[in-house]
């Protein structure tokens, strides 16, 4: 094995998944200290190859080589022994565990616990100084928030000895300021020698921490390049095999009536913890409002209770002129009768019955209006017929109505729900997420709907926890944290550090003051 | 459709036959194999037992009469059953609202027998369908409304429904003529008319109410497939987030599929009590109501899964009976083992040879070569 061999390298790797050809002759070499970032659209076989890599899946055919050693990688075990290790997108750490018992979790080591506690913690100490990761090892991981869980997950590779670090998706949860602490962490591994891949769909990051990278479009490798030789435009087309419109282009707002009126919102969950304190906004025909936030900081209750799911606690909500607010109209399917949509933030939670077909998926909370029923009977014909309609209007592929909704990939879905929402034609519509998981494509044609919307005088209610998407749709951006509004302004004095720093609870006018938390 | 594309990574559908047919076939052939062993273990001819089998519930016309009227228990009770499977519902309580349907029936049979026969027809079903889902609605309120446990409440109230039966039989319907905790018997102008009555077949128990099983089969695939209930029942049993999302309550829906689970149940009673017996009893429900969870099962919910389930399970007591009655060494205990593993493994075990045949046949079917998009 010589000095100069790769980290990683990967030789015509193949994947299939039945006809699916997932991953088509990949070759991949990944320097040693270096961080590589692999990017492609949602569905391109990022997650499929690193699978490979971790031992998830196996490759049809196609060799890898770890250090310039041939592995053959069966299960993760046999990955994690060859040093390399993952960082989920979604941790897999017990919550109710400190963070020691969670790195400890399978390589306890001897009979006694406690022995193995005892040397874990002198190596966990020592691990943590060496990389600058501090963490409290006798802290509950329930207790931290996200940003330090994902420090353990690294920590949790990091223990067993992974020289090869994989993180997929890892800013998903975290704010800008979480996301640039994660870098310089990165940055410090990379200096100690370790060699870090990064998955991820976001070209900012790629272009802030990466040495090289390479894309990935529809299952094949189609670029592998250094990343001081390249752009975020040159990059988004690779993947895309088209140009993109990063931003969005759209005419300013020409802003009317006040079509909802919120005035000190409050809502206890079921345990009485306040989720959203004594909300004031406005959202008014014409005007796309953004909700910047890191997620859980209450949008979520916030677009339940405006759609009529869940029952605030005290304030009022004025929709066109009607209070809301202990009236019968207060329910998710009269609101939808007095036009009001809302494309929900978790589309297979939510937004669709995934075991449904595409057809019964498109009138999900309209299926008691007149046009889709015949007497007592359901109108198939009608239902398909609009279910087709929406499919082309919306270039839902592949374009079959009797698909099951968990066929149709994640931007397809996201199409079916919003043609749903928006070809009622509602007055105000609520979006939450509305391109989670949805690739660039999807996204420029569901952010030009919406501002389609917007121009046609519709009163938009958009939350989102990239904060890229709010500046760029918004016309007024209101961010929340821990259940309040910390402020709200013009999207044109917006900045990402400004929305930053709010999202992380700092208030404008009380900057000198730590942030909370 | 010019190019093809399947979403990425996507399994390859798994056709209808596969699902529908061949699956619950080999989870039956199984059955039928761990039984032929049984038998082969207590010294008899397992082919030869098989063969008694058939006979006794399709050989003649007799046997084919009382596999049918089994059929006809098996029918509501699977319905009741899938309705509430349907809504994400496990009703264990079908026996008891049976039991509730059978006294209701038995109610209007002896204290309106004044009634001309065209009358007590209509009020018999309502009053199965009425009692059977009262029964019900209790356990869903608790369910809807206060998140009490389903299957705990139905079995408890399969308790309670026996228990009431026998209250009944011992201490206000009792025939005062009689020894026995039962009722007198209904006169004539009461009973359901049987096949033998108007068809050229000899004496058999299928009356009426196996056609009554046909058109509830019937209802309810309008009901689930073709209306918005059934639309808002499935809804919430799929997903009940989703539900809430679009304005379908699930507490509504919930006490909404229990009641009609309930009525569906009851019309055991029908056929029991006005149709075969004529006289209220003890024990008549005979544990349709938790072979229904099988049938529901086998039949994957579906009305024509069901009749044919349901067929199944009639058979298998029919021919059952009689392979107890010919075969020296198959007693009726050994009846149940075998009904008992048909039961094990299409309802416990049904899952167990799934990914097998699935992935058996993604290797046999034609691969096309299509785009990842």
């Amino acid at each position: 094995m010589s000095e100069q061999a790769p980290a990683l390298e990967l030789r015509r790797v193949n994947k299939s998944f039945g006809p699916v050809h997932a991953n088509r002759d990949i070759s991949l070499s990944v320097d040693r200290g270096s961080i590589h970032g692999i990017v492609g659209e949602n569905g391109a076989g990022k997650s499929t190859l690193m699978s490979i890599v971790y031992g998830f899946y196996e490759a049809d055919s196609g060799e890898i080589f770890v250090k310039g050693d041939r592995c053959d990688i069966e299960n993760p075990q046999s990955s994690i022994k060859a040093g390399i290790g993952m960082v989920h997108q979604h941790f897999m750490l017990v919550d109710t565990f400190t963070v020691l018992e969670n790195i400890i979790l399978g390589v306890e080591g001897g009979f006694r616990l406690a022995d193995g506690m005892t040397a874990a913690r002198k190596e966990l100490i020592r691990l943590e100084k060496e990389y600058a990761l501090e963490v409290n090892v006798d802290a509950i991981v329930g207790d931290l928030p996200v940003g330090l869980r994902q420090r353990v997950e690294i920590l949790k590779a990091l223990y067993r000895g992974a020289e090869i670090l994989i993180l997929d998706e890892p800013t998903g949860v975290l704010t800008p300021q979480e996301a640039d602490h994660l870098f310089r962490i990165l940055d410090t591994l990379r200096e100690q020698g370790k060699t870090v891949i990064l998955i991820t769909h976001k070209l900012r990051e790629i272009m802030a921490i990466t040495d090289n990278v390479s894309v990935m479009r529809r299952g094949e490798m189609v670029a592998h390049l250094k990343t001081s030789e390249t752009s975020q435009a040159a990059l988004a087309e690779l993947m895309v095999g088209r140009s993109v419109l990063l931003q969005v282009e759209k005419e300013p707002a020409a802003p009317k009536d006040t079509l909802v009126s919120i005035h000190g919102l409050n809502y206890l969950d079921a345990d009485d913890v306040p989720r959203l304190k004594d909300i004031n906004l406005d959202i008014r025909a014409g005007e796309i409002l953004g909700i910047a936030g890191v997620s859980g900081n209450g949008q979520s209750e916030l677009l339940e209770v405006l759609g009529g799911i869940l029952t605030p606690t005290s304030g009022s909500i004025r929709f066109k002129d009607q209070e809301l607010v202990g009236s019968k109209a207060f329910t998710a399917r009269n609101l939808r009768k007095i036009g009001l949509g809302h494309v929900p933030e978790d589309r297979h939670r939510a937004g669709l019955v995934l075991s449904f077909s595409a057809n019964e998926c498109a009138i999900l909370g309209y299926h008691d209006k007149p046009e889709f029923n015949k007497g007592l009977r359901l109108d198939r014909r009608a239902i398909v017929e609009t279910c087709e309609a929406y499919i082309k209007k919306y270039d839902v592929r592949p374009p079959d109505p009797y698909l099951t909704a968990s066929g149709f990939s994640g931007g397809n879905q996201q199409k079916l729900v919003l043609a749903r929402e928006m070809e009622q034609n509602p007055d105000v519509l609520l979006v939450g997420q509305p391109t989670r998981g949805v690739d660039i494509g999807a996204i420029e044609f569901i952010h030009n709907q919406l501002i389609k919307m917007r121009d046609a005088g519709k009163a938009i209610l958009v939350v989102s926890v990239e904060i890229e998407e709010v500046m760029s749709i918004a016309d007024r951006i209101a961010v929340m944290f821990d259940g309040e509004i910390v402020g709200e302004i013009a999207a044109s004095e917006a900045t990402e550090t400004r929305l930053g720093l709010m999202m992380a609870g700092v208030r404008e006018n009380a900057r000198n003051k730590k942030a909370a938390g | 459709m010019t190019q093809e594309k399947v979403r990425f990574g996507a399994p390859l559908k798994i056709p209808g036959w596969v699902n529908y047919a061949l699956i619950p076939l080999v989870n039956l052939v199984a059955a039928f194999v761990l039984s032929g062993i049984v038998i082969l273990i207590v010294g008899d001819d397992p082919l030869e037992a098989l063969k008694v089998l058939l006979y006794g519930a399709f050989g003649y016309p007799e046997a084919i009469g009382y596999t049918l009227y089994y059929t006809t228990n098996f029918i509501f009770t699977g319905l009741a059953v899938a309705i509430a499977f349907h809504c994400g519902l496990f009703n264990i309580g079908a026996e008891g609202q049976a039991a509730l349907g059978g006294i209701g029936v038995g109610l209007i049979c002896l204290y309106l027998d004044g009634l001309p026969f065209w009358m007590i027809i209509p009020l018999a079903i309502i009053a199965a369908a009425v009692f059977g889902a009262a029964w019900a609605y209790i356990p869903a309120y608790l369910q809807a409304k206060r998140g009490s446990h389903i299957v705990i409440t139905t079995i408890m109230f399969n308790f309670i429904a026996a228990s009431l039966l026998t209250y009944l039989l011992v201490e206000v319907v009792i025939d005062p003529n009689g020894q026995s905790p039962e009722s007198r018997r209904f006169i004539e102008t009461t009973w359901l008319p049987y096949f033998h009555d108007f068809l050229a077949m000899p004496e058999t128990p299928l009356n009426l109410s196996f056609i009554y099983a046909l058109a509830l089969s019937a209802g309810f695939y309008f009901l689930v497939w073709q209306t918005r209930w059934g639309y808002e029942i499935r809804v919430v049993g799929q997903n009940e987030t989703a539900a809430r999302y679009a304005g379908i309550s699930p507490a509504k829906n919930i006490i909404l599929a229990m009641m009609i689970s309930g009525a569906l149940a009851g019309f055991v009673g029908i056929n029991e009590i006005q149709g075969v017996q004529h006289r209220l009893i003890l024990d008549f429900t005979g544990g349709y109501g938790f072979v229904g969870i099988a049938v529901a099962l086998m039949g994957r919910n579906h009305p024509i899964g069901i009749f044919l389930a349901a067929l199944l399970f009639g058979a298998l007591y029919q021919g059952g009976s009689e392979l107890a009655f010919e075969m020296k060494s198959i007693n009726k205990e050994m009846v149940i083992v075998i009904q008992g593993l048909i039961i094990l493994f299409s309802g416990a075990l049904e899952h167990m040879f799934r990914p097998k045949i699935e992935a058996a046949y993604r290797r046999i079917a034609p691969r096309r070569p299509v785009e990842a998009s």
